[in-house]
C-alpha cells in the first residue's frame, strides 16, 4: 500500500514536467496528455516489479514519447493518410530527444504548460479549471466538486477551454528573457487565483479548500525552476503565510473568525517559518513587487503574538507602497484600517470617504466606514453605513459581525435615552 | 561512534504525499526513533524546509556570493538528518534500514562524524 502511495506521489510530481516535455514534442495537448496517461499505466505495471526509476519524469517522457509516436502512427494508418513527412519528422525529433531532456528545457516546458492555461480569452475560473486538469492532473470530478458544479458541466467547460487554446498557436521555441518574465507574471497571477479560490471557500475541510495546497505545491515547483525570482518568492510566501492561519480561521460551528479574534496558537508555525524565510530571501533582491509587499503585511500579522502587538505603522507604510505598485480602492481601504490604528478614526475616514463611488457595492467599505463613524460617535451615519453593509454581506458571518455593531449602537442609544 | 544519517529524497515527490500518508510515515518513523532514544543512542534529529527556502553562500571569493536555492542541483535533495551513537557501521545500517522500511524511496547517506558539538540552543 505504501508502495502505491509512493508511485502515485511520483506520478503526480512528475506530471507538469512530463506533460510539458511531451507537449513540446508533440505540439498537441491531447496527444501529450494521452501519451502521459499511457506512460503512467506502464509505470504502474513495471515500477512495482523493477523498482522506481532514478528519474521518474525522464522515464515518463521517454515511455510517453514512444507511446505517443505509436498512437500517431496508428492514427495516420487508420485515416489512410500516410505522410512520410510526418513520420520522418517524428523520428528526427526522437533522435534529439535524449539530449534535450535537461533542466533548462523542463523549466520552459512547465512554464509553457502553465502559461497556455492563462489564455486571455478564457475567464479566470476556466483558466483555473484548465490548470488543475492539465498541470495538476486533478480528475474532472475533483475539479467539479471544488467548484460545486456537476461533473458533466465541468467536463464540457474544460473541453471548450481546451478547444479555445488549441485554436491559437502556442509558441514552442524557448522564450526570450522578456517574454519569459511576462509569462512568469501571468502564471503567478493564475496561481494566486487558484489559491484564492480555495482560500475563499467557507471552510477548511472541503475539496475547494484543497486548492490552497495545490497552489502552494505549484508555487514551490515554479520557484524551484526560477529560484532567483523575488516575486515568485513573494507569491509563495504570501500563500504560505495566509495558509498558515487556516486552522484558526473557522469556529467549530463553521463561522468565520476574524483575524484579531483568531487563536494564534493554532497558526501553523512551520508554514510561517517557510513563508518568512522566503520573504527575507526576496527582500535581499531589493526589487519590491506586489506579492512581496502583501507577503510582508501578512508576515507582520503572523509575527504579532497578540493583535495588540501588530506593527500597524509598518503595515500602513507597506499598504502605501502597495498603493503605488498596484493602485486600487480596495488597497486604500485596507490601508485605512492600518491608519485607524495609528492615527485614529478621523484620519482613516478621510482616506475612506473618497472611495464611496468605486466601492459603493463593497461590503467591507460600508463595514469599515460604519466602524470609523461609530468611533467618532457619529451614530446616525454609522447606523446607515452598517445597514448598507448588512445588505451587501457575502456570508452569514459577515452579516453577524455587522449586527454586533448595530446591537451595540442600539444598546448605547437605549442607555442614553 | 557517532554517525550522521543524511536523508535524501526527491522533495517534489515528498511534497505530493497526502496528509494521511505523511502523518502515517512520521508516526512510524517516530516509533523507530523512540527505540533508539530509549537506549540513549539518538542525538539531534532535524527535518529541513523545502530547498526553495534555502540560500547558498559561496565563500570562495571576497566578498562572498549569496545565491538563492540549494548548493547543488541534484535529483534528490537533502531533506533532513539524524545523529546517532552506534557501535559500528552495521549498527548504523540497522537503524537506517529500520527507518527505510517505514519510509521507502530515496536514500540515506551514513557519514561518521569527525566533530560534534551538541550546541546550546535556547528552548
Amino acid at each position: 500500500m505504501s508502495e502505491l502511495a509512493w508511485i502515485e506521489a511520483a506520478l503526480t510530481s512528475a506530471r507538469p514536467q512530463a506533460v510539458g516535455a511531451l507537449l513540446r514534442y508533440f505540439r498537441d495537448l491531447d496527444t501529450a496528455e494521452e501519451a502521459f496517461q499511457e506512460a503512467c499505466l506502464r509505470a504502474l505495471k513495471t515500477w512495482p516489479v523493477n523498482g522506481p526509476p532514478r528519474d521518474p519524469a525522464a522515464w515518463l517522457v521517454f515511455v510517453g514519447r514512444n507511446a505517443g509516436v505509436d498512437a500517431v502512427r496508428k492514427r495516420i494508418r487508420t485515416t489512410e493518410l500516410p505522410s512520410e513527412e510526418v513520420l520522418s519528422d517524428l523520428d528526427d525529433a526522437e533522435a534529439s530527444m535524449a539530449d534535450r531532456l535537461d533542466g533548462s528545457h523542463y523549466r520552459d516546458d512547465v512554464l509553457r504548460l502553465l502559461f497556455i492555461c492563462c489564455h486571455p480569452g478564457l475567464p479566470a475560473t476556466q483558466q483555473i479549471a484548465l490548470a488543475l486538469r492539465i498541470v495538476s492532473g486533478l480528475s474532472v470530478r475533483q475539479i467539479a466538486r471544488a467548484f460545486l458544479v456537476g461533473e458533466a458541466a465541468m467536463e464540457q467547460r474544460i473541453t471548450r477551454a481546451k478547444a479555445r487554446i488549441a485554436a491559437d498557436t502556442v509558441p514552442f521555441e524557448a522564450p526570450g528573457p522578456v517574454e519569459r518574465a511576462e509569462r512568469l507574471g501571468t502564471v503567478a497571477a493564475m496561481l494566486y487565483l487558484v489559491f484564492n479560490e480555495g482560500y475563499s471557500a467557507g471552510a477548511t475541510d472541503g475539496d475547494r479548500f484543497a486548492l490552497c495546497e495545490e497552489a502552494i505545491r505549484l508555487g514551490r515547483l515554479l520557484l524551484r525552476l526560477f529560484p532567483a525570482e523575488p516575486e515568485i518568492m513573494g507569491l509563495l510566501a504570501l500563500m504560505l503565510l495566509q495558509h498558515a492561519r487556516a486552522p484558526a480561521r473557522f469556529a467549530p460551528d463553521g463561522t468565520a473568525v476574524l483575524l484579531d479574534q483568531q487563536d494564534r496558537g493554532r497558526w501553523n508555525r512551520r508554514l510561517i517559518a517557510e513563508g518568512t524565510a522566503l520573504l527575507e530571501k526576496a527582500m535581499r533582491h531589493a526589487a519590491p513587487g506586489a506579492y512581496q509587499v502583501q507577503a510582508a503585511i501578512a508576515a507582520l500579522h503572523s509575527g504579532a503574538a497578540t493583535p495588540a502587538d501588530t506593527d500597524w505603522a509598518q503595515i500602513d507604510l507597506l499598504y502605501a507602497t502597495l498603493e503605488r505598485l498596484q493602485p486600487s480602492p480596495v488597497v486604500t481601504l485596507n490601508r485605512a484600517v492600518a491608519v485607524s490604528k495609528t492615527r485614529g478614526a478621523a484620519a482613516a475616514l478621510e482616506l475612506v470617504e473618497p472611495l464611496a463611488r468605486p466601492l459603493a457595492g463593497y461590503f467591507s467599505f460600508h463595514g469599515l466606514r460604519g466602524a470609523l463613524l461609530l468611533q467618532l460617535e457619529r451614530h446616525g451615519e454609522a447606523r446607515e453605513a452598517f445597514d448598507r453593509a448588512i445588505a451587501l454581506a457575502n456570508t452569514p458571518a459577515e452579516a453577524a459581525h455587522i449586527r454586533m455593531h448595530l446591537d451595540r449602537l442600539q444598546e448605547e442609544s437605549a442607555v442614553r435615552g | 561512534m557517532l554517525y550522521a544519517i543524511l536523508c535524501y529524497h526527491q522533495e517534489d515527490v515528498v511534497g505530493c504525499w497526502s496528509k494521511e500518508h505523511e502523518d502515517a510515515v512520521m508516526e512510524k518513523l517516530h516509533a523507530v526513533q523512540e527505540r533508539f532514544a530509549r537506549d540513549g543512542r539518538l542525538g539531534p534529529v532535524a527535518r529541513l524546509l523545502p530547498t526553495t527556502a534555502a540560500t547558498t553562500l559561496r565563500k570562495d571569493r571576497e566578498p562572498p556570493l549569496v545565491l538563492d536555492g540549494p548548493f547543488a542541483e541534484t535529483k534528490e535533495q537533502l531533506l533532513g538528518f539524524y545523529v546517532v551513537d552506534v557501535e559500528n557501521l552495521d549498527h548504523a545500517l540497522d537503524f537506517a534500514k529500520e527507518l527505510g522500511k517505514v519510509n521507502p524511496g530515496g536514500s540515506y547517506e551514513l557519514r561518521p562524524l569527525s566533530l560534534f558539538f551538541p550546541g546550546a540552543l535556547k528552548a
